[in-house]
């Protein structure tokens, strides 16, 4: 299966893309597509557990993934 | 009324998010506003650029204002925030907060801020005085370079 995965502010940067798909089996979870981003050159700046959503709720990285899904990886955040 | 939120590009106008929440019923009205600063970490800063990731970041406004309004009881709330290129001074959000109250109006706000501060997926790329950039990150002392 196939999801979308996002990128903002310094990892976007660091990886070089701001959106990407992944393929991974059916039944991955948060940290499968997580192993596989830190396959890419320049992952180095993602910690080991990063912030992440998916479809845009905030969600833990054991969390199981479905086809079509939106997976943004958050750096910390700095608003206000 | 309900919460008002947004995300915004242009200047963010405190007046007429002022007049979005006036009520009778309320004896205390509170603006707060985050404004560029011209000094970050020792450094001197020239400008901020802030980025979204934007239906979210929307999304967690909307749902902040409204458990701000259900928590201390008022529909009285707005929150605006700003994206793109800011100058010194320049505000970069907005909280108001109409209350019939003053206690319950300076604690929605506080409130609303530091929950704005943790869970917004909103980004800050400063720049400094001698010409580098760099992302801040609120859980470290030194961010990444991205000069």
């Amino acid at each position: 299966m196939s999801v979308t995965v996002l990128l903002f502010a310094s990892y976007a940067d660091a990886l070089g893309t701001s959106r990407l798909s992944v393929d991974v089996a059916d039944g991955a979870t948060v940290s499968d597509v997580l192993g596989r981003l830190r396959e890419r050159a320049g992952a180095r700046e993602l910690p080991p557990k990063p912030l992440v959503a998916v479809n845009e709720q905030y969600a833990g990285t054991d969390q199981a993934l479905r086809s079509g899904d939106t997976l943004a990886i958050i750096p910390p955040v700095a608003g206000g | 009324m309900t919460p008002f939120t947004r995300l915004v590009r242009e200047p963010i106008d405190p007046t007429a998010l002022l007049r979005a929440v006036a009520n009778p019923a309320n004896g205390a009205v509170l603006l707060f506003l985050g404004v560029v600063r011209e000094v970050n970490d020792g450094r001197a800063v020239t400008g901020i650029e802030y980025s979204a990731y934007e239906s979210m970041a929307a999304r967690e406004l909307a749902n902040i204002a409204a458990e701000a309004s259900e928590r201390f009881g008022t529909p009285g709330v707005a929150i605006e925030h700003r994206l793109g290129e800011l100058a010194l001074e320049e505000a970069s959000v907005a909280i108001v907060v109409a209350h019939p109250r003053r206690d319950g109006a300076y604690a929605a706000s506080r409130w609303m801020i530091e929950e704005l501060k943790r869970r917004v997926p909103i980004w800050k790329l400063e720049h400094y005085a001698d010409g580098t950039r760099e992302w801040v990150d609120p859980t470290r002392v030194a961010a990444a370079s991205v000069t």
